[in-house]
């Protein structure tokens, strides 16, 4: 089923994103074994005079996987219908073995592309790139990841067969069935509550703590606090957020909310979540840095920043949550 | 932040003003770029609408219907058959239907006579599809005559015509009378062509489908949500080999992207030397060249897109109609009904601003490392 106009486009992206990487690597590798700011060679200029060709590249290659990532969610949905069984994206990822690994592996690179371009704003703000080494090192290493991307997707695609029986999201986060996803489905609602909003209220204290305080303990606390929120907000989305939307007590799905039936409501609680936690870790990783003597007028304003996106974001987040709890009629606690 | 937005806005209009000067150049690409959407988002929106109108047409339609086999083809279904199916869980409906075709001579098309189910047509009368009003010229209250396959003349008085909204199912619907029906085919006593079968739980399908074929192995059910899937992907693939074919014209474009991109005129590169003389840095330009790139993807993209949906759904979509639509002699005229997607808008910008982008980064970077001197020396 490659002929379809979305899997296409996916694939283009992959596949283009893969080879601007490729064409980045040898520069990549001279970068990391001849740079040396203090140096006026001729190679050394040359060098500096590519950095902003494949800074440029790489940055619009983590924008694309950005927004791949979202293609990829919303043509799983889509597909859905040509599944027997398949009734949301859980049905179409499901038709074989690499359509989840192939999700995870693009969530991951979405937040890999997001931290790489707060690295990349951060070194270009100092004035003698302190960290243009780590960032092609980065970009080497993530090499093998696109790699594994793109191999993903084209064994999932070229895997589909239209009408192959698949078990839909009602039976997958039934309460039963031994996989990651029940398991998380399966959290009862009330500690999966005060998991929920403890976790937000911790990143949301670490971050607003950081923005006053703008000190390493604290920077590395706000990542680490968006980390944990982000898994626990997934999980809570799978426990109770999505029962409260459905208005049912045993669908569990995170992608269905996302379906024009329920209002594209999932958008309003992704965006957020997503912006918040890729913020509250870029914050978390940048501040590793802040003692280099270029950075350290750099960093804590960057960071600070960061946090209070994360902070806005988890508030937000909480808060459209919340109010779909409280619109919602079904009841779940007494 | 504050400060980042005015930077960008000044940006922006140092950018408009600079696409302003080179008139020529930048409408050619425009042009170009906002023809490459238009075929795209016109292949989109022609197939996302037919794919939509035939969920609609489909939704109405029975959930299973059964057909015999006999030696692999369709047969009638012989009396006594319906009765053996037996009472199963879930089936809340199952009805003989009567329909067969009927080629007509006179206008070289295919008609669909049918026994309507749920409608009280008296003997000798007939309700026609608006397809067949227009290619025979028929009203209501004029009498028709149909030679039968046996070589005897039939003469009906038509009733009444079916609505216009209908006509992407009835266009060549002839609707009639069971004994008019029998008589005309001469069908034989008792027998029906296939059976229709309403299920009220959508999960439940699939079982009374199993329990059909254990029941009467000789037969064939057919499930509304297998058509439905096999129009999808039908319509969908139509689509993607499409969207392969003009991966050429993609290509080109990027070409073109690329050469326009990199063929800068003396004067451009004398205005880069003077912005980077006078404390523009590479950065600077670069975000410069950026803007000028959005701005003209993103306008050629909405004027490609409305020019698209004025073709789709306004002008038929007469530049793709052969392909992506299909053929009859009765093709039904119907509007499609307008809709748009936030996949296909998502898919058309991969297909078109990606390979842009990519195409002009190089050529771009060139432009915006070339050292002052060097230029305006030139």
């Amino acid at each position: 089923m490659i002929f379809q106009p979305a899997i296409i486009a996916l694939l283009l992206a992959a596949g283009l994103s893969l080879a601007m990487l490729l064409i980045a690597a040898p520069f990549a590798a001279q970068v990391i074994r001849h740079w040396d700011i203090a140096s006026g060679s001729e190679r050394q200029l040359r060098l500096e005079r590519l950095t902003y060709l494949f800074s440029t590249l790489v940055a619009f290659v983590c924008l694309i996987q950005i927004l791949a990532a979202l293609l990829f969610v919303f043509n799983a949905d889509k597909m859905s219908v040509m599944f027997v069984g398949a009734m949301c994206a859980v049905g179409a990822l499901n038709v074989n073995e690499f359509g989840f690994p192939a999700l995870y592996l693009q969530l991951a690179l979405f937040f890999l592309a997001a931290l790489w371009l707060a690295l990349n704003h951060a070194d270009s703000r100092a004035r003698d790139y302190p960290l243009v080494k780590l960032k092609y090192a980065l970009l080497l290493a993530a090499i093998p990841l696109f790699a594994a991307s793109l191999a993903l997707q084209m064994q999932y695609f070229l895997g589909l067969k239209a009408d192959v029986i698949t078990s839909c999201c009602g039976s997958m986060f039934s309460a039963d069935a031994p996989t990651l996803a029940s398991e998380v489905g399966a959290l009862a609602p009330g500690p999966a509550f005060i998991v929920f909003y403890g976790a937000i209220g911790a990143a949301v204290g670490l971050a607003a703590w950081h923005w006053r305080r703008r000190d390493d303990l604290s920077g590395y606390a706000t990542g680490l606090g968006a980390l944990a929120a982000f898994v626990a907000c997934i999980a809570g989305i799978l426990a109770f957020v999505s029962l409260y939307i459905y208005e049912h007590p045993n669908h569990h799905c995170p992608f269905c909310i996302l379906k024009p039936d329920y209002e594209y409501r999932g958008y309003g609680l992704y965006i957020p979540l997503f912006a918040a936690a890729a913020a509250g870790m870029s914050a978390g990783v940048l501040r590793l840095f802040a003692r280099r003597p270029s950075l350290a007028q750099v960093v804590p304003p960057l960071t600070a920043r960061l946090a209070a996106t994360a902070a806005i974001g988890y508030v937000a987040f909480a808060l459209i949550a919340s109010l779909m709890i409280w619109q919602s009629k079904l009841i779940l606690i007494e | 932040m504050n400060t980042w937005i005015e930077k960008q806005r000044h940006l922006i209009d140092f950018t408009v003003a600079s696409l302003a000067r080179r008139k020529g150049k930048n409408l050619g690409l425009l042009s170009i770029y906002g023809l490459l959407v238009f075929v795209l988002a016109s292949v989109a929106l022609y197939t996302h609408a037919l794919r939509a109108e035939a969920t609609k047409v489909l939704a109405g339609t029975p959930e299973i219907v059964l057909q015999r086999l006999v030696a692999g083809r369709h047969d009638l279904i012989p009396p006594g058959y319906i009765e053996r199916i037996g009472r199963i869980r879930g089936v809340q409906k199952k009805e003989g239907r009567l329909w067969g075709y009927y080629y007509d001579s006179v206008v070289k098309a295919n008609y669909t006579f049918m026994v309507a189910p749920g409608m009280k047509i008296a003997r000798g009368e007939i309700v026609v599809g608006p397809a067949l009003e227009r290619s025979r010229g028929l009203a209501a209250g004029n009498g028709i005559s149909f030679r039968s396959y046996s070589g005897e003349l039939h003469t009906f008085i038509v009733a009444d015509v079916l609505p216009q909204s209908s006509e992407l199912v009835s266009a060549d619907l002839v609707l009639m009378h069971e004994e008019d029906f029998r008589a005309f085919f001469k069908y034989p006593e008792g027998h029906y062509t296939d059976v229709a079968l309403s299920v009220a739980n959508p999960q439940e399908i699939k079982n009374v489908a199993v329990k059909l074929m254990n029941a009467l192995p000789d037969s064939r059910p057919i499930l509304r949500d297998e058509v439905l899937r096999t129009y999808a992907s039908i319509f969908d693939w139509r689509e993607g080999i499409m969207l392969a074919l003009l991966a050429a014209a993609i290509l080109a474009f990027g070409i073109l992207a690329w050469e326009k991109a990199a063929g800068l005129s003396a004067e451009e590169k004398r205005e880069i030397g003077i912005l980077k003389a006078i404390g523009w840095e590479t950065g600077d330009v670069i975000k410069m060249k950026f803007w000028e790139g959005l701005l003209i993807s993103l306008l050629a993209f909405l004027l490609g897109y409305i020019a698209a949906y004025l073709h789709v759904f306004h002008a038929d979509a007469v530049l793709f109609e052969p392909v992506l639509k299909g053929w009859a002699v009765l093709y039904p005229r119907f509007t499609l009904t307008p809709h748009i997607d936030g996949l296909q808008i998502a898919t058309l910008f991969f297909f078109t601003v990606f390979p842009y982008t990519a195409a002009v980064l190089v050529p771009i970077w060139r432009a915006a490392t070339t050292d002052p001197d060097t230029v305006m020396r030139g």
